[in-house]
C-alpha cells in the first residue's frame, strides 16, 4: 500500500468501522465474559477469540488494499466462480453445525465460506453490469443478472441457510440503480403486502376483499378507456398469490419456519416455547431504559437469558446495557456509514465501482436492516448477523474485504480515468 | 430518482427502527418488572416472631422451627411425580393440585407444597430435594407454648390466606399472620421484618452473585417482645378452677387497667393450633357449636348483670339526691308499684339503707331508689337519659377500648328504647315499666369485663383506666395515653363510700359472708340472673347464671374481678367462691382454704348444661 492510497482513502468510512467494531467487540465481552478478572487475550474465550479475528483481519484489510486495483475487475469473474466452487465443496467436505452444512473446519476454527462469496458476487456483478453492452432494460441481460444472483443462492440453500440465501435480496439495490424497471420493485412490494396480509388474516378474508375492492373501483372508475380484463387480471394474480402464499405456508414450511412468521402475527404466542428467543431478546432490551443499566450490568445479559446474544442478538445486549441512548447512537452510526459508501458509489465515475459500491451498500443494509428488525421484533427470525458486532471471524473479515476493495476502488478512482 | 432508493431506505428504516426502540425501552415500562423477576432471585430470611411474656417476664410463647417445601412453578423441570409425592407424604393427585395452585397463584414466585415438616421429616426430605428442580426447603419458625393456658388470650399463627395477601402486599404465600387474641391484636409488633438477599441468576437458575453488590439486601429483624399484663399463675388458677364450667373471670389492677386475668372456659391447650394439626383442630373447635370453646365469653358474652348492677343503681341514686346514707327503708318482702304489681325480695334483716341494702342485696330499696332516680324528672324519658349517662361514665353500653380484637358493647337502653318498645307517643310508659333495671335484670346486658371495669372505678372511687393487655414492648413499658390516662365517671368520690361499706359488709354479714378471705379486707356483690331459653317454640327456666364481682384490698385496692359462671345458681355459690379463691391467689400466693378450692375443683356443671338438651329430646319423644 503506498502513502498516496493510504491519504486517498476515505477516512470517514474507516473511523466509523473501527468505531462499530470496538463497541462490538465490548458487547462479545459483556455476553461471554464469566470471570471479573478475566483476561482479554485468552484465545480460549469467545471474546479473546475475537479480539484474534480482529487483529487478523485488519492484517486482510492490508492485503486488500495492498493489491493493484486492476486486479479486482479483471479477475472478478475468476473469484465469483472461486467463490462458487467453495460453496459446492462444502457439500463433500463441509461440517455440520446445527443441522447446516455452512463450514470447513480446520482443526479448532471453523470459516464459512457464504461470508466471503457475497464479495464475489458483487464483484461479478459490478464486472457484468458495467460490459459495454449489457443493459438491463433488456430481458435477456435482466435473466444473465438474475443468473449470476441465483446460482450462489440455490448452493446455500442446500447448505441449508434460509437467511444467508435472504442477503442476496440486497442486489436489487445495485440492479434498481442500474435500470432494473420499476415493477420488479413494485411487484415485489405488493408481494411482501400480500404474503403479510394472507398470513394474518387467511386467504378467504384477503382475497374476499381485494375482489371487492376491485368491483368497487371498477364501478366507481368514470374513465372510458377502462380495461375490464386489466381489473380481471388483477384479481385472479392476487387471489393466487394469495392462495399460494397459504399452500406453501401451511404445507411446504416446517413448522418451526411457519413458528418464526407467526410469533410476530399472532397475538397470543408462547414465550417458553417458539417465542422464546425473541420474548428474551424483548425483555432484554426493554429493560434497559433510556441509559441502559451498564456495561457488564445487564441483568439478563449476564444470566445469559437471550439465546445466540453474543452472535444474532447482540443487539439486545446493547439495549440492555446501553439504553435508548446505546441503540440509537448504534442505528444512526450504521445509517451514516451506510449513506457514507452510498455517497461514495454515487461518486464513482466507473460503472464496475459505482455497481460494486451500491451493492456493498445493499449487502450492509440488508444485513442492519434484518438483524435489528428481527431483534426488535419486527421480523421473523432469520439467521443474519448484525455486521461488525455479532461474534464470527468470517462475518467479520467477509465485511472487511468488501467494504475495503471499495474504499480502494474509491482512492484510486481518479487514476483509474 | 433511481438515485436516491438508498437514502429512502436507509431513512426509513431508522425512523421505524427509533421508534420501535423508543416504544419498547421508554414507553412500555413492564419489561423493567419482567426482567427483575427473570434474573432476580430473591432469598428471603424470615425473621422470629416477637416473644410474649407474662406481666413478670414468665415466656408465655417462643418459637420453634419448621421447614415447609416451597414449589416456584416456572423453574419446576420434569420429574418423577410418584417418587416426590411419596417423599412428601401425599398422594400424587394431591402433589399436582397444590402444584396447579401455585401455578394460580404466581408461576415466578413460591408457594408452599408442604408445610412444616417436624425436624426428622426434613432430615430425611432435605437430602433428596436435589432431584426436583424448582422445589426447595424454606425455614420458618413456629410457635412454641410454654404454657397450656391463655390460649383465646394468645390468639395463634397461621398462614396468610389469599384475602391477607391482597389486603397488604407485605404479605406471601407462606407467609405467617396472627389470627385471635394477641397475635391479631399486635401482628405488626410481633411479625418483625423480613429480610431479603438479591441474586442474579442465570438461565440455568444458578446463583451468579448478589444482585447490585448488596446494594438493596436487607437483614431481617425479629419481631418485638410483648410482655401482656397477664399473671401467668393467677390465669392458670382461674382456668383451672373453671374446668367443667362455662363462662368468664375477668380480674383487673383497678390503678392501672391492666388485665391481670381473662379466663374464658372451655377453652383449649394452645399447642394444638401449632403446625400441621391446626387446621384440622381449628375446625373441629369452629364447628362446636356447644361448648363453643373460640369464644371469649370473658369478652364477649353479653348477660344481664344481676345484683353486682345494684351498686351502680345505689351510686346514682346518691349522685342525683334522691336517697341518703342515713335513710332507712323497710323492706317488706317485696316492692310494690301498683295494680298488683310487685318485685319480690328474699328474707333479710330490715330496715335496710344504702349500706346494709347493698350487703343484703335487697330488690325493694333498689327498685324504690330507682324510681326515684327516673321520677326526678319531668318525663321518664328525661329520666333515663340522666340515668345512662351516668352509666355511660362507667364504660357501659359500649366498646370498652381495651386491645384485644373482639367484644360486644352490651346495651343501656335509651329513652328512644323505651319509646320504640312501648310505641310512644300513642301509649305512654312511666318509670315502673324500667323497673327491673334496678337490680340488673332489665334491658342492661354487660360483658364481664365491662362489669371488672365497674368494680375496678368503685375501687378507685371514681375513675378507671381502660383495661388493657399490653404491658411492655421490648421490655419498655406503653406510652399510649389510652391505657395511662384515667376516665372519670360522674359520680362524685365522697358518693362512693356507702357502696364500698355495704360491698365489705356482704361479706361481714351479708350475702358473701362465707366467702371471707382471712386477713384481707374484700368488698364484693352477689348476683343472680335469670337464665330462660326457648326451646321448640317454648320458654323453659334454666338454672341461673352465677354473678359475683369483688376487690380487695379495700382501701388499697390491687385486684378487681368480675366472675361469670353459666347455670351455676346462686352467686355466692360458683361465681362467689371462684372470686374468693383468685383475690387469696393473688394476694396471698398460697391457698389456706383447701376445702372451698377442693369444692370447687371436684364440681361439674356438666349436667346442668345438658339440660337444654335433654328437654328437647323429651319435648320430641
Amino acid at each position: 500500500m503506498s502513502q498516496r492510497t493510504f491519504f486517498q482513502l476515505d477516512w470517514v468510512s474507516i473511523l466509523l468501522v473501527i468505531i462499530l467494531i470496538g463497541f462490538g467487540w465490548g458487547n462479545i465481552y459483556s455476553t461471554t465474559v464469566t470471570d471479573v478478572n478475566a483476561d482479554i487475550l485468552d484465545f480460549s474465550k469467545i471474546y479473546g477469540k475475537q479480539i484474534l479475528w480482529i487483529i487478523l483481519g485488519f492484517l486482510l484489510v492490508i492485503i486488500v488494499l495492498s493489491i493493484e486495483v486492476r486486479f479486482y475487475e479483471r479477475f472478478a469473474n475468476v473469484i465469483y466462480l472461486v467463490a462458487l466452487l467453495s460453496l459446492l465443496g462444502l457439500l463433500f467436505f463441509g461440517k455440520t453445525i446445527a443441522g447446516q452444512t455452512a463450514w470447513y473446519s480446520f482443526g479448532s476454527f471453523s470459516i464459512q465460506p457464504a461470508e466471503f462469496v457475497k464479495t464475489g458476487v458483487a464483484l461479478a456483478m459490478a464486472k457484468f453490469l458495467s460490459e459495454f453492452h449489457v443493459n438491463l432494460k433488456n430481458f435477456k441481460d435482466q435473466l444473465k443478472a438474475f443468473g449470476i444472483i441465483f446460482a450462489p443462492i440455490l448452493l446455500i440453500m442446500l447448505q441449508p441457510d434460509a437467511g444467508s440465501a435472504l442477503i442476496y435480496l440486497a442486489f436489487a439495490i445495485p440492479l434498481y440503480r442500474e435500470g432494473l424497471p420499476h415493477w420488479y420493485l413494485t411487484i415485489a412490494l405488493l408481494a411482501g403486502l400480500f404474503f403479510v396480509l394472507t398470513l394474518k388474516f387467511g386467504f378467504a378474508i384477503v382475497s374476499a376483499v381485494t375482489v371487492l375492492l376491485l368491483t368497487l373501483t371498477f364501478l366507481l372508475n368514470k374513465s372510458k378507456k377502462k380495461k375490464l380484463w386489466l381489473y380481471i387480471v388483477s384479481g385472479f394474480l392476487v387471489v393466487g398469490f394469495s392462495l399460494s402464499v397459504s399452500f406453501i405456508f401451511n404445507d411446504v414450511l416446517q413448522p418451526h419456519q411457519q413458528d418464526r412468521f407467526d410469533v410476530l402475527l399472532d397475538d397470543e404466542i408462547d414465550i417458553k416455547g417458539t417465542a422464546f428467543n425473541l420474548y428474551q431478546s424483548q425483555v432484554a432490551i426493554g429493560s434497559g431504559g433510556l441509559a441502559g443499566k451498564g456495561w457488564l450490568k445487564g441483568t439478563q445479559t449476564q444470566g445469559r437469558f437471550v439465546p445466540e446474544q453474543h452472535t444474532d442478538y447482540i443487539f439486545s445486549t446493547v439495549g440492555e446495557e446501553w439504553g435508548f441512548i446505546g441503540t440509537t447512537i448504534i442505528v444512526l452510526l450504521f445509517a451514516v456509514l451506510i449513506l457514507r459508501l452510498y455517497f461514495l458509489a454515487e461518486r464513482q465515475k466507473s460503472q464496475f465501482n459505482r455497481v460494486f459500491g451500491y451493492s456493498v451498500v445493499g449487502i450492509l443494509f440488508f444485513h442492519f436492516f434484518v438483524n435489528i428488525a428481527m431483534v426488535i421484533g419486527l421480523f421473523p427470525t432469520v439467521g443474519i448477523p448484525l455486521p461488525f458486532f455479532s461474534y464470527g471471524g468470517s462475518g467479520l473479515w467477509g465485511f472487511l474485504i468488501l467494504i475495503f476493495i471499495f474504499l480502494k476502488l474509491d482512492a484510486k478512482r481518479i487514476s483509474l480515468n | 430518482m433511481r438515485k436516491l432508493l438508498p437514502l429512502v431506505i436507509v431513512i426509513f428504516s431508522v425512523v421505524i427502527f427509533l421508534a420501535r426502540l423508543f416504544y419498547v425501552q421508554i414507553v412500555d415500562e413492564s419489561y423493567g418488572d419482567v426482567s427483575q423477576n427473570i434474573a432476580i432471585r430473591k432469598v428471603y430470611d424470615y425473621p422470629q416472631r416477637g416473644y410474649i411474656f407474662d406481666r413478670n417476664g414468665k415466656l408465655l410463647v417462643g418459637n420453634q422451627p419448621a421447614y415447609d417445601v416451597m414449589v416456584v412453578p416456572n423453574d419446576v423441570k420434569d420429574f418423577d411425580t410418584l417418587a416426590l409425592a411419596d417423599l412428601l407424604n401425599l398422594t400424587p393427585k394431591r402433589l399436582k393440585e397444590r402444584i396447579d395452585d401455585a401455578i394460580v397463584y404466581s408461576p415466578r414466585l413460591a408457594s408452599v407444597v408442604t408445610p412444616q415438616l417436624t425436624k426428622s421429616e426434613y432430615a430425611y426430605v432435605q437430602e433428596k430435594m436435589y432431584k426436583y428442580p424448582g422445589f426447595y426447603i424454606q425455614k420458618r419458625s413456629l410457635r412454641d407454648y410454654n404454657v397450656s393456658h391463655s390460649a383465646n388470650v394468645l390468639g395463634y399463627i397461621a398462614e396468610a390466606n389469599q384475602r391477607d395477601i391482597a389486603a397488604n402486599p407485605y404479605y406471601q404465600s407462606g407467609d405467617f399472620i396472627g389470627r385471635r387474641g394477641v397475635e391479631q391484636q399486635y401482628e405488626d409488633l410481633l411479625k418483625g421484618t423480613r429480610g431479603v438477599k438479591l441474586f442474579l441468576r442465570d438461565r440455568f437458575n444458578r446463583n451468579i452473585k448478589p444482585y447490585k453488590n448488596k446494594k438493596f439486601d436487607t437483614v431481617s429483624q425479629k419481631g418485638k417482645d410483648l410482655s401482656l399484663t397477664i399473671d401467668s399463675e393467677l390465669q392458670a388458677y382461674g382456668e383451672k378452677l373453671m374446668k367443667n364450667k362455662r363462662g368468664g373471670i375477668v380480674a383487673l389492677q383497678p390503678k392501672t387497667g391492666e388485665i391481670l386475668s381473662l379466663v374464658t372456659a372451655p377453652s383449649y391447650d394452645p399447642e394444638i393450633l401449632v403446625g400441621r394439626k391446626r387446621s384440622r383442630n381449628y375446625t373441629k373447635m369452629y364447628y362446636d357449636s356447644i361448648s363453643r370453646p373460640l369464644y371469649n365469653r370473658a369478652l364477649q358474652a353479653a348477660y344481664p348483670p344481676g345484683s353486682p348492677f345494684k351498686t351502680l343503681t345505689d351510686l346514682i341514686a346518691l349522685e342525683e339526691n334522691v336517697t341518703e346514707i342515713d335513710e332507712t327503708y323497710y323492706c317488706n318482702g317485696g316492692y310494690s308499684y301498683g295494680r298488683g304489681a310487685r318485685m319480690a325480695c328474699h328474707h333479710h334483716k330490715n330496715p335496710v339503707d344504702a349500706i346494709s341494702g347493698l350487703a343484703y342485696s335487697c330488690n325493694s330499696y333498689f327498685a324504690q331508689a330507682y324510681r326515684r332516680t327516673i321520677e326526678k324528672y319531668d318525663t321518664p324519658q328525661e329520666g333515663i337519659e340522666a340515668w345512662r349517662k351516668h352509666l355511660e361514665s362507667f364504660g357501659l353500653g359500649n366498646y370498652l377500648g381495651y386491645d384485644l380484637p373482639v367484644g360486644r358493647k352490651g346495651l343501656v337502653p335509651d329513652a328512644d328504647y323505651y319509646n320504640r318498645a312501648y310505641n310512644y307517643p300513642k301509649y305512654r310508659w312511666y318509670a315502673t315499666a324500667t323497673l327491673s333495671n334496678s337490680i340488673g335484670q332489665g334491658e342492661v346486658l354487660t360483658t364481664p369485663i365491662q362489669l371488672a371495669n365497674v368494680v375496678a372505678a368503685i375501687s378507685n372511687r371514681g375513675w378507671y383506666i381502660t383495661p388493657h393487655i399490653l404491658k411492655e414492648v421490648d421490655h419498655k413499658p406503653i406510652k399510649s395515653a389510652t391505657y395511662t390516662e384515667k376516665n372519670y365517671t360522674t359520680i362524685k368520690p365522697e358518693n362512693f363510700d356507702p357502696v364500698i361499706e355495704g360491698m365489705y359488709n356482704a361479706f361481714n354479714y351479708g350475702t358473701a359472708r362465707f366467702l371471707r378471705v382471712p386477713g384481707i379486707d374484700v368488698c364484693g356483690k352477689t348476683g343472680t340472673a335469670e337464665n330462660k331459653t326457648r326451646i321448640n317454640g317454648k320458654t323453659v327456666q334454666l338454672e341461673d347464671h352465677s354473678i359475683f364481682v369483688a376487690y380487695a384490698p379495700k382501701d388499697d385496692p390491687e385486684i378487681a374481678i368480675a366472675v361469670f359462671v353459666e347455670n351455676g345458681g346462686y352467686g355466692s355459690t360458683y361465681a362467689g367462691r371462684i372470686s374468693s379463691l383468685m383475690i387469696e391467689k393473688y394476694l396471698k400466693d398460697e391457698i389456706e382454704r383447701k376445702d372451698l378450692e377442693k369444692w370447687i375443683l371436684s364440681n361439674s356443671l356438666e349436667e346442668a348444661y345438658a339440660k337444654p338438651y335433654l328437654i328437647e329430646e323429651q319435648m320430641e319423644n
